[in-house]
């Protein structure tokens, strides 16, 4: 027998506690929130924006307590988690505090190249992403200007691996963050050389996983983090050859909790808010490749069932002629299915339908729990048609890439070809937003992983990120300001867009690229 | 000048200063300059560390007492990197005995088992010690997976160590009991994904199929939406799609499961991919899902299926719906 059946017999596994335990809480608050009038639930869903710039700038930007040492060599990462917190809640800054980063961070800014933890420690990946990013988020050139270019394509080449993989420092360890974080910089500051991106495509995918999504390095669990890096950086590098999209797809679709909203990193695990943005930010670049997704779907065969006692072929023969001709329309009608979805649409109702779920991990019988799913059920837009248009290019978006490149298109842009653009988002959007307003929003200010968490910069930064993109499901289109729909909570909820593969703000990174684009190397 | 302050031991942490065999030392504060942002409020006893720090560290002092002066530092801030990276490289030039060094990080792994610095500096130090360490580097990670049984860096580690060092014995029993321990332990099933394609020992993802397949499927029995299981049971076929569709005993799994619930997702899931991929049941096995209508072709079943999954699934309603429309598009 290859598993106990003790893990059925009554007594909860270790995850189906925890899980339980964590749908029992969220559905509580789900719970509370319907049990509210439409005035008070308005508010839940309000973005508590005073609060969380109070957070960022009274607590975040300036002066940290003691407990805050664990983190003396991520300095650079609490300038960015802030600043681009601030930005994304449409905050400017003020000249003083933006030279004081500016000051501070070429004080961690290493004479050989790229930004370590503090002043006087190694440069690093992850920092260094982190500064460029916060320097970007300020924009101006006395930021971007500070950024010493030649010396970080020779600190990027020193942590260059012969595998194609990225030390994150000096003697240091090798996983897909690296990749992100090295190429990341190299784009925004336009010196992505061949000698980066070299078998960039052969490490990432040989981390991606039988479940689709991507591990740290090969062979480890996939994970919500390293499937955003990893596809970022093939996507930025041009070479998504041989990466399963589709299996990738179905694996980041997965992820989100259905009595949660929010998303987990890795199969049975709790949700966390930063996964808002880590996960989240996935679908809005997989849009972008759908050409190419299509390309590797498996062809579809129709064939003729046969019934056990093969009887009646004449009435078999009708039956199929009426489902090629569903084809056209695209899908068989069938009355004993009543979208719940479709149902909402046309009710035109703006109540929430409250309707009651079972928690899905077996075992006991456990009460009926209020749900993300059907609280905040998808409203849809747009269509699927794209699609069969999508199909007819022979080759996906970044075919145009090198072509846009040589006319000095910004090639963050130029990788997303508007023809190909997929308009639906592929997640619950709403749910999502549902979750961080609901569950990750700390009234003194700042945003959490989970309620009874503390709150902390980064979850905040990677929660606004996440609601960022799913306030901003059709970026990059023609329409790409959000519809009020888009929008969950009151219109003034809506965040700025972020870059969906740089994760900067959207015009700044804009800016950045056009500045360094002028500049020779 | 701080006068007494305990450590986690309840021992008086005597500062740098005081300390006679430091007095030659001329301690190098951190460059803020005037007008610092993100600052944290260090403690004096932090603050006096890391300053007697960048002092050794910008001399390049190799010796006893840099490598004690990194202990110190890295229990502060078991984050700060170019403490790990100095450590090394005074180990090597002292030549010191590294399985020492493993009683040190089994020390700071006690509260910081998700760190990064951490396992980067094991796996450098197993390394070195090379096949000889094996067994105690499996000891370790047991040791924290028993504690946090998904904890990631223990799970790299432990991979690096069977690819490195070997190991392999025990290792698809050791993955059995922490599955029988929890089924929806989805590091485990990824590791004994791992351990079926690398082992040496095993012949093989393609051998070794069939017992696997049978595995998963018990899983499956077990807790039919455990979604853990059936992505095994995906991953066991690879891109070998074809003998996927033409599993009969694989598709005759979703309708058994279907059969009790109806509402099974992940046999529904599962149930159009094998449709996708070939998979032709009889219009009797159809009539478990819905007694009420004929199924008669597969693609009619696809396309049942994703409308069905839009309904019980509904947070993913988006992704089903897309994957209803695409079947046309990708029909031959």
């Amino acid at each position: 027998m290859a598993a106990s059946r003790s893990s059925s017999a009554g007594k909860l596994t270790t995850t189906q506690r925890h899980q339980m335990e964590l749908e029992r809480k969220v559905g509580d608050m789900l719970g509370t929130f319907v049990g509210l009038g439409r005035h008070q639930r308005s508010v839940l869903l309000e973005l508590w924006r005073e609060e969380h710039v109070e957070f960022l700038v009274q607590k975040g930007l300036r002066r940290l307590g003691a407990s805050y040492s664990v983190l003396d060599s991520s300095r650079p990462w609490l300038c960015y988690w802030s600043l681009h917190s601030l930005a994304l809640l449409g905050e400017s800054f003020n000249l003083e505090l933006g030279d004081d980063v500016i000051e501070f961070l070429e004080r961690c800014q290493d004479s050989g190249g790229g930004y370590g933890g503090g002043p006087g420690q190694m440069p690093h990946l992850a920092t260094t992403y982190a500064a460029v990013c916060a320097l970007v988020t300020l924009g101006g050139a006395k930021a971007l200007g500070s950024i010493n270019r030649e010396k970080m394509l020779q600190f990027l080449t020193r942590m260059k691996d012969s595998s194609g993989g990225f030390r994150l420092h000096e003697g240091g360890e090798m996983d897909v963050r690296g990749c992100y974080t090295a190429i990341a910089v190299a784009h925004i500051l336009g010196i992505l050389t061949p000698t980066i991106t070299y078998k960039v495509n052969e490490f990432v995918v040989s981390c991606q996983t039988y479940e689709g999504g991507i591990g740290g390095e090969p062979g480890a669990e996939a994970h919500g983090g390293y499937t955003f890096c990893g596809l970022a950086a093939l996507i930025l590098t041009n070479q998504m050859e041989g990466l399963d999209l589709p299996s990738l797809l179905k694996w980041a679709a997965k992820r989100q909790g259905k009595v949660e909203g929010g998303f987990q990193g890795r199969t049975n695990k709790l949700v966390d808010g930063c996964y808002s943005f880590w996960q989240g930010g996935i679908f809005p670049l997989i849009q972008h490749v759908i050409p190419r997704l299509v390309s590797q779907l498996p062809v579809f065969r129709n064939h003729l069932l046969h019934p056990a006692d093969e009887n009646d072929v004449l009435h078999m023969c009708c039956k199929v002629k009426t489902c090629l001709e569903s084809k056209k329309t695209g899908f068989v009608h069938d009355n004993s299915i009543n979208s719940c979805i479709s149902g909402e649409e046309d009710e035109g109702t703006s109540e929430p339908n409250i309707q009651i779920t079972r928690t899905r991990i077996e075992g006991k019988e456990s009460p009926p729990i209020m749900s993300a799913e059907t609280l905040f059920p998808l409203k849809f837009h747009g269509s699927y048609q794209n699609i069969t248009d999508a199909q007819q290019h022979s080759t996906d978006c970044f075919s145009k890439e090198d072509e846009q490149t040589k006319h000095g298109a910004a090639q963050g842009l130029s990788t997303f070809n508007q023809d190909s653009c997929f308009v639906r988002p592929f997640f619950n959007t709403q749910a999502l937003q549902a979750y961080v307003l609901i569950c990750c929003q700390v009234l003194e200010g700042g945003l959490i992983d989970k309620p009874g968490k503390p709150r902390d910069f980064y979850h905040t930064c990677y929660c606004l990120s996440g609601l960022s993109t799913a306030q901003h499901p059709t970026w990059l289109q023609a329409e790409a300001c959000p519809s009020e729909s888009d929008v969950l909570g009151p219109s003034c909820n809506l965040l700025e867009p972020t870059h969906p593969l740089c994760n900067v703000h959207f015009e700044r990174y804009l800016e950045a690229r056009s500045f360094f684009n002028d500049l020779s190397l | 000048m701080q006068v007494g302050v305990e450590d986690d031991d309840g021992d008086r942490w005597i500062p740098f200063s005081e300390r006679s065999e430091w007095s030659d030392v001329q301690p190098v504060p951190q460059d803020d300059g005037p007008y610092p942002v993100v600052s944290i409020a260090y403690t004096s006893q932090f603050r006096e560390t890391m300053d007697y720090f960048r002092a050794v560290l910008a001399r390049d002092e190799r010796s006893d007492r840099s490598l004690e002066l990194t202990e110190e530092a890295i229990h502060m801030n078991a984050g700060n990197y170019t403490v790990w990276h100095f450590r090394r490289l005074v180990l090597e030039s002292l030549g010191k005995d590294l399985w020492k060094e493993l009683y040190f990080i089994q020390d700071v792994a006690k509260s910081n088992h998700k760190n990064y610095q951490l396992w980067h500096h094991r796996r450098w130090v197993a390394e070195k010690l090379g096949v000889a360490v094996a067994p105690e580097e499996l000891r370790f990670t047991e040791l924290v997976l028993a504690s946090d049984a998904k904890n990631y860096h223990a799970w790299s580690h432990r991979q690096w160590v069977l690819k490195a060092l070997g190991g392999w014995e025990a290792e698809l029993s050791f993955c059995s009991m922490l599955l029988q321990e929890d089924i929806y332990n989805n590091s485990a099933w990824n590791q004994r994904f791992f351990v079926i394609k690398n082992s040496p020992l095993l012949e093989g993802l393609d051998s070794m199929r069939e017992s696997e397949v049978e595995y998963c499927i018990n899983a499956i029995k077990l807790a039919p939406l455990n979604e853990s299981s059936w992505t095994y049971l995906r991953g066991l076929f690879g891109n070998d799609t074809k003998s996927l569709g033409d599993s009969q005993s694989i598709g005759q799994v979703c309708f058994e499961e279907l059969a009790r619930d109806r509402c099974c997702i992940p046999a529904l899931s599962f149930l159009l991919d094998l449709v996708c991929y070939g998979f032709q049941p009889t219009v009797d096995d159809c009539k478990i899902l819905d007694s009420s209508i004929e199924i008669l072709s597969s693609l009619q079943l696809a396309l049942y299926l994703c409308e069905r999954l839009e309904v019980v699934d509904a947070i993913r309603a988006c992704y089903w719906a897309w994957r209803r429309s695409l079947l046309p598009a990708i029909i031959k």
